[in-house]
């Protein structure tokens, strides 16, 4: 009955169906697990005084409500807001339709800093909205949909795209409307998409860090900033570790939940391919031109902000700050050439796409067939995600120190440290529309006698397609950003932009400023034209899918 | 297609491999801070006199940095550390990090630096935290520059102060520790009471450096003409100017007591393999080449006595006559309670 079992059995008879949990056991489980156990055993022996510390007052626990409040609210406010867009994205043809999803995408590779300049120049006290949000929770939740947004949009509308309008038609015809219509229709349908999205969401929420230091003021900790804060600042890795631990079990608890949730959604809908259409009546022009409205206030607006600011300086218009970028005035080795930092950036990015392709497609498919072992593997990709930075840093110093596994220092373990925070955007990506295919359509191509590959190619591709792009996009975008972990992570060097972005605003002056921000909009040229080129992908060799 | 997977994967195993295998007899490798920098030419110079080759491994900022020697001391990362701060530094001399090394370059060094008589580690550069001033605001608005920290309390410098957080900011720490030799535990107005003070002055907070200065900084679109910084941020303001400028946009107040001294030591790591060359580094970084290239490479000020600075540091760089310097055990035995005492009373 299971339509994926040729294809698995084939993964399995290779031994590639291990490569996934092999790639997290070797990578994750083994540098965190060496970390804890270091912090909670420094002498040899267990002492978790750490987390009786973590229940004498209810600090933490303050912490623990805020942090998931926000996240939950953040969440619900980010695919609220994308649902609409996704179903426009989904349904409809609009000229510049592949421009605004790649721009859409964008503000997932900003540092937290960049974007509160942006913010700063819009809303504030000297910005064209004079609003005093500084240290607020609103301004929280804007950054938390101007970083998320995207995710949504995109998740949902790929696999909004691959359901047919036909049970739409029917249900129609049948007497649904209004918000019938929607909710018992549309909705359900695509809940396998929403969920995948609100859990990536909210785990991203619930461990948010750069948003709440910088744009929260310091009044605002989630667990992660305490993490952060015991860590790296107070030398406190006992805490530091029961945090993480606590953390880590949250997240594993909460994504059991979802994976049950994510198995009880019905996917026998037929998979289709895409149906598209210009927007007709001026109900359907006004709901296109709403959305995409809405998306120009939320996340061009700062983007144009940061543009604008990029080029001006206290004379007028310049192009000197660009300019600045390629010129070594002090002979430091600190200094990058531009185009030098494009080229680590996109070579990191690259690899990190290509490895977390090939390691989330295979754990998708081990996981499309439902069983207990993969209702418990399922959560246990998110976890990587849901690790501080610090936690994950540190374990690699202590556990990748030895032949053959001596990375400590090695490129690779940026792109493997990318990789294991890339993997869960695949995997939640490709595997709603994975389960939705239809097993007999599988069955029937292997029982005509079509190879694995052959399968994979006419019948999986084409369905799953929009998903791996999707996959592929956020990857690429995870490694550009420098999510997180490699921060943490020794390096010989290869500078990459945003650690140049970081550098740069490291220093005092006006030149330093500028040059900061003209990197930052390097940064996102380059990371647009290589979303319009991953889209491109789609329809090179295999044919539109 | 199997083939083809699995080749990847090996070829990407290979590449691990052929990385990692590298190792050369004569290359130093040097853990140091993310600001960490110097001229090209000077460091070639080194390598050429003396045969060796210097690998730099940058390992985040200072408490990032410390951490991650600390956690790796059985099997350490490099030969030699540059840019171990007394702030962190009693820490790191419990954990028994380093080799004890006496640079004879060390007699062109005042007294003052030399924190540590047993010589694990050695003095390379310092810097002068404290608050620094937006001159055209300052003007502009006809407000008096404060004269002590306590005046930082009075009304006239309500809601125009930024700093940042010292659990999180190595220039915050540096304040912190101001206030508390200051403002002693153990006195009737302690430093918690200034903290309680200031806050009720609406002094704004922030998580690091950058965004103190380049989001609250009213010289870059903020609304505090006033921001902890560094002494040598004034004459970097001016080296750095759009449009150049022959005079230094914001000020560095110096007064008595204002000021708190950041002393940054490099020392030789336990388990180094190239003693005889991480000493010859050492040395290099008390050479008059490399102490003049410093202050406009990380803008911090040179410990050789014999060296002279560049001419926009002499001209815009205030050197406080009296900066706070602490005892580095001190500031280590109590830096955990007193930033658990500071949060408790700044943030909740």
């Amino acid at each position: 009955m299971d339509g994926n079992r040729s294809t698995l059995r084939w993964l399995g008879r290779n031994g590639l169906i291990l490569l996934p949990p092999a790639f997290l056991l070797i990578f994750f489980f083994y540098p965190i697990i060496s970390l804890f156990i270091i912090s909670l055993a420094p002498d040899g022996v267990i002492d978790l005084s750490g987390f009786a510390d973590l229940f004498k007052t209810d600090y933490y626990l303050r912490i623990f409500l805020f942090t998931t409040g926000q996240a939950a609210l953040s969440t619900l406010l980010t695919v609220g807001l994308a649902l609409p867009g996704a179903y426009a994205f989904a349904r409809f043809d609009f000229p510049g339709k592949s421009l605004l999803l790649s721009i859409s995408t964008l503000p997932f590779v900003l540092p937290t800093v960049v974007v509160a300049a942006a913010f700063s120049a819009l809303i504030g006290e000297r910005g064209l909205v004079p609003l005093h949000l500084e240290g607020t929770l609103t301004i929280i939740l804007i950054a938390h949909v101007f970083y998320n947004y995207a995710l949504a949009l995109r998740m949902i509308s790929s696999f909004w795209a691959t359901q047919s309008p036909r049970i739409e038609e029917a249900a129609r015809v049948l007497g649904a409307h209004g918000w019938r219509l929607w909710w018992d229709i549309r909705l359900a349908a695509i809940r396998p998409a929403i969920l995948a999205a609100s859990a990536l969401i909210f785990i991203f929420c619930f461990t948010s860090f750069g948003v709440m230091l910088i744009l929260g003021g310091i009044r605002f900790a989630t667990l992660e900033v305490e993490i952060f804060r015991q860590a790296n600042s107070l030398l406190n890795l006992q805490i530091a570790a029961a945090l993480s631990i606590f953390q880590l079990a949250l997240m594993f608890a909460l994504m059991l939940v979802y994976t049950r949730l994510q198995a009880q959604t019905s996917t026998d809908i037929q998979a289709a391919q895409t149906v598209t259409r210009k927007p007709k009546t001026r109900g359907e022009r006004a709901f296109v031109g709403g959305n995409i409205a809405l998306m120009s206030l939320l996340l061009f607006a700062p983007l144009i902000a940061l543009l604008v600011r990029s080029f001006r300086s206290a004379d007028g218009w310049t192009l000197q700050y660009y300019s600045a970028l390629s010129t070594n005035v002090r002979g430091s080795v600190l200094f990058v050439p531009p185009l030098e930092a494009v080229a680590n950036s996109v070579v990191y990015a690259l690899a990190t796409t290509v490895l977390s392709l090939i390691l989330g497609l295979i754990a998708a498919y081990g996981l499309a067939r439902r069983g207990r072992l993969s209702a418990l593997l399922d959560p246990i990709y998110m976890l990587p995600l849901a690790t501080s930075a610090v936690t994950l840093g540190f374990g690699f110093i202590i556990a990748l120190d030895e032949p053959p596994l001596n990375l400590r220092t090695s490129r690779a373990l940026i792109v493997i440290a990318h990789t294991l925070v890339a993997m869960p955007f695949v995997v939640r990506s490709v595997l709603p529309a994975l389960r939705s295919i239809s097993p007999g359509v599988r069955g029937a191509a292997a029982t005509l006698g079509a190879s694995p590959a052959t399968v994979l190619r006419l019948i999986d591709l084409p369905l799953i397609g929009r998903g791996l792009i999707v996959g592929a996009t956020f990857a690429f975008t995870v490694s550009m950003g420098e999510f997180g972990a490699s921060l943490f992570v020794a390096r010989p060097d290869t500078p990459t932009m945003p650690l140049v972005i970081y550098r740069l605003l490291g220093q005092p002056g006006a030149i330093n400023y500028g040059q900061a921000l003209a990197m930052s909009v390097i940064l996102m040229g380059v990371c647009a034209i290589s979303f319009l080129l991953i889209e491109r992908a789609r329809t090179l060799g295999i044919g539109e899918f | 297609m199997t083939k083809v997977i699995w080749f990847t994967g090996l070829l990407i195993l290979l590449g691990v491999f052929a990385v990692s295998a590298q190792e050369n007899v004569l290359t130093l490798t040097v853990v140091a801070h993310d600001s960490f920098t110097y001229s090209e030419e000077v460091m070639d110079q080194f390598e050429a006199e003396t045969g060796i080759t210097i690998e730099v491994l940058r390992l985040g900022d200072a408490g990032a940095m410390i951490n991650q020697l600390i956690l790796s001391r059985e099997n350490p990362l490099g030969d030699v550390v540059f840019g171990v701060d007394n702030t962190f530094l009693g820490r790191a001399l419990d954990e028994d990090l380093f080799v004890a090394y006496e640079s004879p370059a060390l007699e062109t060094v005042d007294e003052a630096f030399i924190v540590d008589p047993d010589h694990f580690v050695t003095p390379v550069d310092y810097g002068d935290v404290c608050l620094n001033y937006d001159v055209a605001y300052v003007e502009e608005n006809d407000i008096a520059l404060p004269e002590s920290l306590a005046d930082l309390t009075n009304p006239e410098y309500s809601g125009l102060i930024a700093v940042e957080n010292p659990a999180t900011s190595s220039p915050g720490l540096a304040f912190l520790l101001a206030t508390i030799a200051a403002f002693p535990e153990d006195a009737d107005y302690t430093y918690l009471d200034f903290w309680t003070d200031l806050v009720a002055n609406d002094v704004a907070i922030t998580e690091g450096w950058t965004d103190a200065y380049y989001g609250e900084f009213t010289r870059y679109g903020g609304t505090r003409p006033f921001v902890v910084s560094y002494a040598s941020s004034p004459p970097v303001e001016v080296l750095f100017a759009d449009p150049p400028t022959d005079i230094a946009p914001t000020g560095a107040i110096v007064a008595d007591g204002m000021c708190f001294r950041q002393i940054e030591f490099a020392g030789i790591l336990q388990g180094t393999d190239n003693p005889e060359a991480a000493q010859q580094f050492i040395d290099f970084l008390l050479s008059r080449e490399f102490q003049e290239d410093m202050p406009l490479q990380m803008f911090v000020f040179p410990v050789n006595g014999e060296v002279e600075l560049p001419e926009i540091f002499t001209t815009y760089a205030a050197i406080p006559e009296n900066p706070v310097i602490l005892d580095p055990a001190d500031i280590d035995a109590g830096r955990e309670d007193w930033i658990q005492a500071w949060t408790e009373t700044v943030l909740r």
